[in-house]
Protein backbone atom coordinates (compact mmCIF):
# COMPACT_ATOMS: atom_id res chain seq x y z
CA UNK A 1 0.00 0.00 0.00
CA UNK A 2 1.24 3.17 -0.91
CA UNK A 3 1.17 6.25 1.62
CA UNK A 4 2.01 10.13 1.37
CA UNK A 5 3.83 11.41 4.58
CA UNK A 6 3.79 14.94 4.94
CA UNK A 7 6.02 17.10 7.91
CA UNK A 8 5.55 20.46 8.58
CA UNK A 9 8.79 22.56 9.64
CA UNK A 10 9.21 26.40 10.57
CA UNK A 11 11.82 28.70 9.42
CA UNK A 12 12.70 32.42 9.66
CA UNK A 13 14.44 34.14 6.71
CA UNK A 14 14.94 38.13 5.09
CA UNK A 15 14.83 38.63 1.53
CA UNK A 16 14.84 41.13 -0.65
CA UNK A 17 13.29 40.87 -3.99
CA UNK A 18 15.32 42.65 -6.40
CA UNK A 19 16.19 41.85 -10.46
CA UNK A 20 19.76 42.83 -11.36
CA UNK A 21 18.73 43.25 -15.19
CA UNK A 22 15.46 45.41 -14.32
CA UNK A 23 16.02 49.45 -13.96
CA UNK A 24 15.20 51.00 -10.41
CA UNK A 25 11.58 51.87 -11.71
CA UNK A 26 10.87 48.28 -12.87
CA UNK A 27 11.91 46.68 -9.63
CA UNK A 28 9.62 48.77 -7.46
CA UNK A 29 6.72 48.14 -10.42
CA UNK A 30 7.64 44.82 -9.93
CA UNK A 31 7.92 43.66 -6.70
CA UNK A 32 6.73 46.99 -4.70
CA UNK A 33 7.38 46.93 -1.06
CA UNK A 34 9.83 43.75 -1.01
CA UNK A 35 12.04 45.72 -3.02
CA UNK A 36 12.66 47.51 -0.22
CA UNK A 37 16.20 48.25 0.26
CA UNK A 38 17.14 46.90 3.54
CA UNK A 39 15.05 43.53 2.24
CA UNK A 40 11.54 42.40 5.03
CA UNK A 41 11.78 38.58 6.57
CA UNK A 42 9.07 35.95 7.13
CA UNK A 43 8.18 33.34 9.24
CA UNK A 44 7.94 30.63 6.47
CA UNK A 45 5.97 27.40 7.00
CA UNK A 46 7.37 24.40 4.79
CA UNK A 47 5.16 21.47 4.37
CA UNK A 48 7.32 18.38 2.69
CA UNK A 49 5.63 15.52 1.25
CA UNK A 50 7.08 11.78 0.89
CA UNK A 51 5.59 8.64 -0.68
CA UNK A 52 6.68 5.23 -0.78
CA UNK A 53 4.69 1.45 0.24
CA UNK A 54 4.65 0.82 3.94
CA UNK A 55 6.88 -1.30 5.54
CA UNK A 56 4.99 -3.90 6.71
CA UNK A 57 7.70 -4.66 9.47
CA UNK A 58 7.36 -0.79 10.74
CA UNK A 59 4.23 0.03 9.37
CA UNK A 60 6.18 3.61 7.80
CA UNK A 61 6.61 4.80 4.69
CA UNK A 62 10.45 6.04 6.31
CA UNK A 63 11.63 6.56 9.14
CA UNK A 64 10.28 10.13 10.42
CA UNK A 65 13.40 10.75 12.61
CA UNK A 66 15.61 10.26 9.45
CA UNK A 67 13.23 12.78 7.51
CA UNK A 68 13.51 15.43 10.83
CA UNK A 69 17.62 15.02 10.30
CA UNK A 70 17.92 15.64 6.65
CA UNK A 71 15.32 18.74 6.80
CA UNK A 72 16.79 20.27 9.90
CA UNK A 73 20.88 19.56 8.35
CA UNK A 74 20.36 20.16 4.83
CA UNK A 75 17.48 23.27 4.81
CA UNK A 76 16.96 24.45 8.13
CA UNK A 77 20.04 25.04 9.08
CA UNK A 78 21.30 26.76 5.94
CA UNK A 79 18.19 29.20 5.68
CA UNK A 80 16.79 29.77 9.23
CA UNK A 81 17.50 32.85 10.51
CA UNK A 82 20.02 33.75 7.43
CA UNK A 83 19.22 36.32 4.67
CA UNK A 84 18.31 34.89 1.42
CA UNK A 85 19.85 36.99 -0.81
CA UNK A 86 23.58 36.80 0.42
CA UNK A 87 23.36 32.90 0.61
CA UNK A 88 25.17 31.59 -2.57
CA UNK A 89 21.89 29.10 -3.85
CA UNK A 90 20.57 32.84 -4.78
CA UNK A 91 23.84 34.25 -6.22
CA UNK A 92 21.96 33.92 -9.33
CA UNK A 93 18.35 34.03 -8.87
CA UNK A 94 15.46 36.27 -6.92
CA UNK A 95 14.76 34.53 -3.60
CA UNK A 96 10.79 34.72 -4.29
CA UNK A 97 9.20 31.90 -2.50
CA UNK A 98 8.75 30.18 -6.17
CA UNK A 99 12.48 29.97 -6.44
CA UNK A 100 12.91 28.81 -2.84
CA UNK A 101 10.53 26.33 -3.47
CA UNK A 102 12.63 24.48 -6.11
CA UNK A 103 15.68 25.00 -4.04
CA UNK A 104 14.67 23.19 -1.29
CA UNK A 105 12.90 20.86 -3.37
CA UNK A 106 16.63 20.10 -5.43
CA UNK A 107 18.48 20.05 -1.97
CA UNK A 108 15.67 17.23 -0.36
CA UNK A 109 15.80 15.01 -4.04
CA UNK A 110 19.97 15.19 -3.09
CA UNK A 111 20.16 14.50 0.59
CA UNK A 112 16.81 12.27 1.06
CA UNK A 113 16.77 8.93 -0.84
CA UNK A 114 14.53 6.76 1.88
CA UNK A 115 11.16 7.71 0.37
CA UNK A 116 10.11 9.55 -3.30
CA UNK A 117 9.87 13.07 -2.50
CA UNK A 118 6.27 13.75 -3.66
CA UNK A 119 6.34 17.49 -3.32
CA UNK A 120 7.66 20.67 -1.48
CA UNK A 121 4.87 23.45 0.06
CA UNK A 122 6.30 26.58 0.58
CA UNK A 123 3.55 29.42 3.13
CA UNK A 124 5.53 32.68 3.07
CA UNK A 125 2.46 34.32 5.28
CA UNK A 126 -0.59 32.66 6.42
CA UNK A 127 -2.22 34.30 2.94
CA UNK A 128 0.40 32.98 -0.05
CA UNK A 129 1.74 29.34 -0.40
CA UNK A 130 3.45 28.02 -3.39
CA UNK A 131 4.53 24.23 -4.13
CA UNK A 132 7.05 22.34 -6.36
CA UNK A 133 6.99 19.01 -7.35
CA UNK A 134 9.94 18.71 -9.48
CA UNK B 1 -17.03 16.40 -10.38
CA UNK B 2 -16.55 18.16 -6.92
CA UNK B 3 -14.90 17.06 -3.87
CA UNK B 4 -16.18 17.11 -0.71
CA UNK B 5 -14.26 17.24 2.63
CA UNK B 6 -15.50 16.54 6.18
CA UNK B 7 -13.16 17.08 9.23
CA UNK B 8 -13.16 15.37 12.85
CA UNK B 9 -11.39 14.71 15.37
CA UNK B 10 -10.23 11.85 17.85
CA UNK B 11 -8.36 10.31 20.84
CA UNK B 12 -6.31 7.40 21.38
CA UNK B 13 -3.48 6.02 22.64
CA UNK B 14 -1.00 3.25 20.66
CA UNK B 15 2.50 1.96 20.98
CA UNK B 16 4.61 0.56 18.18
CA UNK B 17 6.03 -2.61 18.91
CA UNK B 18 6.94 -5.62 16.63
CA UNK B 19 7.39 -8.86 18.40
CA UNK B 20 9.44 -10.01 15.36
CA UNK B 21 12.23 -7.48 16.43
CA UNK B 22 14.59 -7.40 19.74
CA UNK B 23 13.61 -4.97 22.11
CA UNK B 24 16.99 -3.16 21.39
CA UNK B 25 15.46 -2.89 17.45
CA UNK B 26 12.17 -1.76 18.94
CA UNK B 27 13.30 1.11 20.91
CA UNK B 28 16.33 2.02 17.80
CA UNK B 29 13.57 2.17 15.24
CA UNK B 30 10.58 3.58 17.03
CA UNK B 31 12.14 5.53 19.95
CA UNK B 32 9.78 7.10 22.18
CA UNK B 33 7.22 5.57 20.65
CA UNK B 34 8.25 1.95 22.04
CA UNK B 35 6.97 2.50 25.39
CA UNK B 36 4.66 -0.27 25.86
CA UNK B 37 2.78 1.82 28.18
CA UNK B 38 1.42 3.46 25.43
CA UNK B 39 1.08 7.21 24.67
CA UNK B 40 -1.97 9.30 22.95
CA UNK B 41 -2.82 12.06 20.66
CA UNK B 42 -5.95 13.78 19.08
CA UNK B 43 -5.95 12.90 15.96
CA UNK B 44 -7.56 14.53 13.17
CA UNK B 45 -9.51 13.26 10.18
CA UNK B 46 -10.29 14.31 6.90
CA UNK B 47 -12.44 12.29 4.51
CA UNK B 48 -12.46 13.50 0.96
CA UNK B 49 -15.53 11.71 -1.13
CA UNK B 50 -15.97 13.20 -5.39
CA UNK B 51 -18.92 12.65 -7.12
CA UNK B 52 -21.23 14.36 -9.52
CA UNK B 53 -23.39 17.06 -8.45
CA UNK B 54 -27.03 15.72 -7.81
CA UNK B 55 -29.11 18.28 -9.97
CA UNK B 56 -31.94 17.91 -7.47
CA UNK B 57 -30.53 18.05 -4.23
CA UNK B 58 -27.19 20.19 -5.24
CA UNK B 59 -25.08 17.29 -3.22
CA UNK B 60 -22.18 15.57 -4.16
CA UNK B 61 -23.26 13.42 -1.00
CA UNK B 62 -25.94 14.17 1.95
CA UNK B 63 -23.63 15.14 5.19
CA UNK B 64 -26.01 13.93 7.19
CA UNK B 65 -25.23 10.42 5.93
CA UNK B 66 -21.72 11.04 5.68
CA UNK B 67 -21.30 11.80 8.96
CA UNK B 68 -23.46 9.21 10.42
CA UNK B 69 -21.11 6.77 8.29
CA UNK B 70 -17.87 8.32 9.96
CA UNK B 71 -19.32 7.90 13.15
CA UNK B 72 -20.54 4.29 12.93
CA UNK B 73 -17.80 3.06 11.19
CA UNK B 74 -14.58 4.92 12.28
CA UNK B 75 -15.22 7.38 15.30
CA UNK B 76 -17.35 5.07 17.48
CA UNK B 77 -14.20 2.46 17.40
CA UNK B 78 -11.49 5.07 17.46
CA UNK B 79 -12.55 7.51 19.58
CA UNK B 80 -10.94 6.93 22.97
CA UNK B 81 -9.52 3.77 22.37
CA UNK B 82 -6.50 2.08 22.70
CA UNK B 83 -5.61 1.38 18.97
CA UNK B 84 -3.08 -1.45 19.73
CA UNK B 85 -5.59 -3.68 22.50
CA UNK B 86 -9.26 -2.29 21.23
CA UNK B 87 -9.12 -1.71 17.42
CA UNK B 88 -8.74 -5.40 15.52
CA UNK B 89 -6.56 -4.08 12.77
CA UNK B 90 -3.84 -3.47 15.05
CA UNK B 91 -3.98 -6.88 16.71
CA UNK B 92 -1.44 -7.82 13.75
CA UNK B 93 -0.56 -4.57 12.20
CA UNK B 94 1.35 -1.56 14.31
CA UNK B 95 -0.69 1.77 14.27
CA UNK B 96 1.63 3.89 12.69
CA UNK B 97 -0.63 6.96 10.84
CA UNK B 98 0.23 5.34 7.55
CA UNK B 99 -1.43 2.00 8.58
CA UNK B 100 -4.45 4.14 10.61
CA UNK B 101 -4.94 6.07 7.27
CA UNK B 102 -5.02 2.28 5.20
CA UNK B 103 -7.35 1.18 7.86
CA UNK B 104 -10.11 3.60 7.80
CA UNK B 105 -9.78 3.80 3.75
CA UNK B 106 -11.10 0.41 3.98
CA UNK B 107 -13.24 1.05 6.99
CA UNK B 108 -15.00 3.51 4.85
CA UNK B 109 -14.47 2.26 1.32
CA UNK B 110 -17.95 -0.13 0.49
CA UNK B 111 -19.59 1.60 3.04
CA UNK B 112 -20.64 5.14 0.65
CA UNK B 113 -22.90 4.27 -1.65
CA UNK B 114 -23.27 7.50 -3.71
CA UNK B 115 -20.09 9.53 -3.25
CA UNK B 116 -16.50 7.81 -4.01
CA UNK B 117 -14.14 7.48 -1.94
CA UNK B 118 -10.86 10.09 -2.43
CA UNK B 119 -8.69 10.16 -0.03
CA UNK B 120 -8.55 9.86 4.01
CA UNK B 121 -5.67 12.74 5.73
CA UNK B 122 -4.77 11.80 9.29
CA UNK B 123 -2.90 14.16 11.26
CA UNK B 124 -1.52 12.81 14.24
CA UNK B 125 -0.41 16.75 15.30
CA UNK B 126 -0.30 19.92 13.30
CA UNK B 127 2.74 19.17 11.84
CA UNK B 128 2.59 15.45 10.44
CA UNK B 129 0.13 13.83 8.79
CA UNK B 130 -0.55 10.97 6.23
CA UNK B 131 -2.52 11.03 2.85
CA UNK B 132 -3.94 7.31 1.36
CA UNK B 133 -5.48 7.25 -1.74
CA UNK B 134 -6.39 3.82 -2.22
CA UNK B 135 -2.88 3.34 -3.92
CA UNK B 136 -1.69 -0.10 -3.59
Amino acid sequence: MKAHLTRRYIFSASHRLHGEELSQAENLATYGKCNNPYGHGHNYALEVTVSGQVNPQTGMVCNLVDLDDAVRREVLARFDHENLNVRQEFATDVPTTENLSRVIFNILKQSFTAAHLEKVRLEETMMNSFEYRG
Amino acid sequence: MVYLTRKCEFSASHYYHNPEFTPEENQRIFGKCANLNGHGHNYTLEVTVKGDVDPKTGFVVDLKELKEILNREVLDALDHRHLNKEVPEFSTQIPTTENLAIAIWNRLQNKLNVAKLHRVRVYELPDLFVDFYGEP
